[in-house]
């Protein structure tokens, strides 16, 4: 456990953790599930447990889609699309070098790809 | 000339082990107006009291200081043996040398000089201590319940039994509250209904009670042992006293397309109607935003079939005036508007129902006579789906902080009585946690699993979506299998939060009563005195104060009643004479008091003084009431012309107290 | 008073405290024989509310060298809501004592609860502790109030 790495995340997406009360709501609300290894609430609890190495080695950052359905409806208002975020950022920085190349974008592109997702995908790559 | 007794208590060796108490004896001796000063083993025992109250006969003392432990120990023994001497008990002083000398200090010499000087800080204030009497305040053998369900019904039977009159003002047309309209009750499954109207017809039979139904309370004035409440009866546009509740204007009103509320809006009642058949009192009542008599003048047909003629179109509001001892509030709650929550799909999907709802769909008496049809289409439902926590335990900004407490319970049971009627059916209830904590509860949420099958899944709905086939889709996550679920339910229940009803914060304003951030009462003290509020002569009773189930609540409602019967049984209460007052020649009427009193205990009175040219003039002056002043001193300081202050601890007494201490 | 220069300065601190709370806590700090300095002289009032920033006046007048004036917490005021005037009134009287160049660390408001005797115990040491660091206050003293 690297406790440094868990203050940066914390700091960075400014999310108090401790508010969590492991509904679950989440991830039962979050639209890219099914592609993630790890889920919304797992994000928040192994932040909490500063288990944050794991998810930086996970593809589970990039498929989250940061459509937010998970910090509008967490009762709790823990936000944990920002947890997701805030690991994604620290998994960039570590590397020091982007996930992928912008040109690599435009043969990715699907009709059914929602205009959300493209904005996320740019917001996630480029620094 | 005053003439003090000082009284220095050894303790044992609690306090002579660190303070010389010759010293502190012989030196207080010499204050000014001290003429005996004594010192004695144990102070409090019955001869160290007798040496107190015969020096106070012998030296015909006129205040006394006792140098011993804490006054919040034996204040009121040594104000009892004053008293028995023929002392004011209010010119009794206790200077504290134990707990906050003897005991927290070990060097001997810096602990005598320090008692001694606390004891010239007693006899300071003694000198200025004033006889007090208590005053005493009659109290009007009558007690107000404010709400008519389960709490307020309760309530007023145990008053009543104890031989005390009770009025009940319930808003509703009709008195039973939430309770009438559940179905079925926890852990027992008796019929709520076969429970409840018993005890509905024993509080309309009771001598002792008077029901004002279909009214509000609009004033409250005055103060415990002496309320005066103005109670305003509603038009119901039938006179209660002709209508024998036959129901004839009920079935041939014309207007027949309103929203029963009593069953949730899932059928209609007419424009005249009485909510339900077990109604106390059963009387009809018009609804006169559907009345077509009331609104365009034109029909009367309830008028024309009604035998009696107890229509009434000219009815207007009553105001009636009533003087209570006591108040009972039992004003219950309400479960949440879901307008918040759309990912629940509550407001497009008519088979997304709340638990309360699904209580009237159940319920024999409810518009399917009991069988469980979905609204939409009115086919058995086979999946049903129950989702816990909607709107509890949220974040402020999301709903409300709290536990509401009866959901776990009643979605078990909900869940349980699906499955023993229609075992077809499936029962999923995505639960965060399953909160049994009562009598039996536990057992009864394991049965729902064990032997009724119901599938309890940890995790939570995320969203729910009507599809055009008319299934709905229940996305969820089961956080024990860590997947996903979709599941195609005919039927979600929503576990809403319940809140304290609307009425209830104006209504604490009016009764100068505590509420909490979420609108419930706030009780005197959260563990000791948990039916009262810190008004006195207002007591708590049911959901009002916090979630409650049934048992809960009437457990409160016979606590609130036993209250309030022990008020009642008083033909005069005492008062604390250590009271605020104002000097009306000081006052400027300003109201400066009046605004930081918290228990509305200054009114303002116009006064007629004599000028020194001999006229009169009128000067507006604040008046406290004794009987309603708790001695907080708020006042005093607010007061910018020194005309405000408080017996037992004055201003001039607590500056001779600083003046003695810091010579 | 007088300053003796072989003797530590010690300082005469008055202390106003609410029946319900922090009276009650330091009854408890005496049950529990926790330790303050005998600097501390208590006085009782029924709240908080009940001190006139007039009556604090009056001790620094009178030579007192710290004032402390312990209530319940907030929220928790037996008249339920005495402490949150006394925090008004005394955050105006620290202010003026501010502009007329009182050290501020002479005057204190702490809430305390009747459970807390600990609480009270040491906030009483530390106040004494700060207060002791002042020295003694000359300049609120009326010199005509000192006893020859």
């Amino acid at each position: 456990m690297n406790k440094n790495l868990k203050e940066q995340v914390l700091r960075s997406c400014g999310v108090n953790v401790l508010k969590c009360m492991r509904c679950g709501k989440c991830s039962g609300t979050c639209p890219s599930y099914d592609e993630m290894e790890y889920h919304p609430h797992q994000f928040v609890y192994m932040v909490e447990r500063g288990d944050i190495e794991t998810l930086m080695n996970s593809k589970s950052i990039y498929k989250c889609l940061t459509c937010f359905a998970c910090v509008d409806r967490c009762p709790r208002n823990v936000e944990p699309a920002k947890v997701v975020e805030a690991v994604r950022l620290a998994a960039i920085r570590q590397q020091g070098n982007n996930h992928m190349n912008p040109n690599q974008i435009p043969e990715m592109l699907d009709e059914d790809m929602p205009q959300q997702a493209i904005v996320t995908a740019f917001r996630k790559y480029i620094k | 000339m005053q003439r003090i007794g000082v009284f220095v208590c050894h303790c044992g060796t609690n306090i002579a082990a660190t303070v010389d108490v010759k010293a502190v004896a012989e030196a207080l001796g010499h204050e000014p107006g001290v003429i005996v000063s004594q010192d004695y083993q144990y102070m409090c025992s019955e001869s160290g009291q007798n040496l107190v109250k015969n020096a106070i006969k012998e030296h015909n003392l006129t205040g006394v200081v006792v140098c011993s432990c804490s006054p919040r120990m034996h204040e009121n023994t040594f104000r009892k043996a004053a008293a028995s001497a023929g002392l004011n008990p209010y010119l009794v002083e206790i200077a504290n040398i134990r707990e906050q000398c003897s005991w927290i200090h070990k060097d001997i010499a810096s602990a005598t000089e320090k008692a001694i000087i606390l004891g010239k800080a007693a006899v300071a204030k003694v000198h200025l201590n004033a006889p007090l009497t208590a005053g005493e305040s009659p109290v009007v053998k009558r007690a107000l319940v404010i709400g008519g369900g389960i709490a307020g019904i309760q309530t007023a039977l145990d008053i009543a039994e104890a031989g005390f009159d009770v009025d009940i003002v319930e808003k509703q047309p009709t008195i039973g509250g939430k309770m009438a309209q559940i179905d079925k009750t926890f852990p027992t499954l008796d019929c709520a209904a076969c429970i409840l109207t018993p005890k509905m017809v024993e509080a309309s039979q009771n001598e002792h009670i008077t029901i004002h139904s279909y009214s509000e309370v609009s004033d409250v004035k005055g103060f415990v042992g002496n309320f005066t409440v103005t109670i305003k009866k509603k038009a119901r546009f039938v006179d209660e006293t002709k209508c024998t509740g036959c129901g004839l204007c009920t079935e041939k009103c014309p207007m027949n397309k309103v929203p029963n509320e009593f069953n949730m809006g899932f059928d209609n009642r007419s424009a005249v109607y009485i909510p339900f058949a077990q109604a106390v009192p059963k009387v009809a009542t018009i609804d006169p935003n559907y009345c077509m008599m009331l609104k365009t003048g034109k029909c009367g047909v309830c008028s024309k079939v009604c035998s009696v003629g107890a229509i009434d179109y000219k009815q207007e509001d009553k105001l009636i005036e009533q003087k209570y001892g006591a108040i009972v509030v039992a004003t219950g709650f309400n479960p949440i508007n879901l307008d918040k929550y759309d990912e629940f799909a509550y407001n497009q999907c008519p088979d997304v129902v709340t638990s309360l709802e699904l209580e009237r769909l159940m319920n024999a008496a409810g518009p399917n006579g009991g069988t469980l049809l979905r609204p939409s289409d009115k086919t058995h439902p086979h999946k049903i789906v129950f989702v816990q926590c909607v709107g509890s335990r949220c974040d402020d900004s999301k709903g409300k902080p709290y536990c509401s407490k009866i959901c776990c319970m009643y979605t078990a049971k909900h869940a349980m009585l699906i499955r023993e009627k229609y075992p077809d059916t499936e029962v999923y209830v995505f639960y965060i946690d399953v909160r049994t904590p009562g009598k039996n509860f536990d057992e009864f949420y394991r049965r729902a699993v064990e032997q009724y099958n119901v599938h309890y899944i940890k995790g939570m709905v995320g969203k729910v979506t009507p599809r055009s086939d008319g299934k709905i889709d229940v996305q969820a996550s089961d956080l024990l299998a860590n997947e996903q679920l979709h599941i195609d339910a005919d039927m979600v229940v929503l576990a809403a939060a319940i809140e304290p009803d609307k009425t209830a914060r104006p209504l604490a304003t009016m009764l100068t009563t505590q509420m909490d951030t979420n609108d419930f009462f706030t009780e005197a003290h959260p563990k000791l005195r948990p039916v009262e509020s810190a008004t006195a002569g207002i007591f708590l009773s049911g959901a009002c104060q916090g979630p409650k189930d049934i048992p809960e609540t009437v457990a409160q409602a016979s606590a609130a009643a036993a209250k309030a019967i022990g008020l009642l049984v008083k033909n005069s209460i005492t008062c604390n004479p250590c009271v605020a007052h104002s000097d009306e020649l000081m006052c400027n009427g300003c109201s400066s008091c009046e605004k930081v009193c918290p228990y509305g205990a200054i009114t303002y009175i116009d006064k007629e003084f004599k000028m020194p040219d001999r006229t009169v003039a009128i000067r507006r002056v604040a008046s406290v009431n004794p009987a309603v002043c708790q001695g907080c001193g708020a006042c005093t300081v607010a007061c910018p012309s020194g005309a405000m202050d408080l017996n037992g601890f004055s201003n001039s007494q607590i500056i001779a107290e600083v003046d003695a201490i810091c010579k | 008073m007088q300053v003796n220069e072989n003797k530590e300065f010690q300082p005469l601190i008055v202390a106003f405290c609410c029946n319900w709370c922090s009276y009650a806590g330091a009854d408890l700090a005496g049950t529990n024989r926790l330790n303050y300095p005998d600097n501390i002289k208590i006085i009782r009032v029924p709240c908080s509310c009940r001190v006139n920033p007039m009556f604090i006046l009056r001790a620094f007048q009178r030579g007192a060298d710290g004032v402390i004036l312990c209530g319940c917490h907030p929220g928790d005021c037996h008249y339920t809501s005495g402490n949150y005037f006394t925090r008004r009134r005394m955050t105006l009287l620290f202010s003026m004592l501010d502009f007329l160049g009182i050290e501020r660390d002479r005057t204190r408001v702490e809430w305390v609860s009747a459970a807390e005797g600990a609480k009270f115990a040491a906030t009483m040491n530390e106040f004494t502790e700060a207060v002791k660091k002042l020295g003694p206050n000359r300049r609120l003293e009326d010199l005509r109030c000192r006893k020859q």
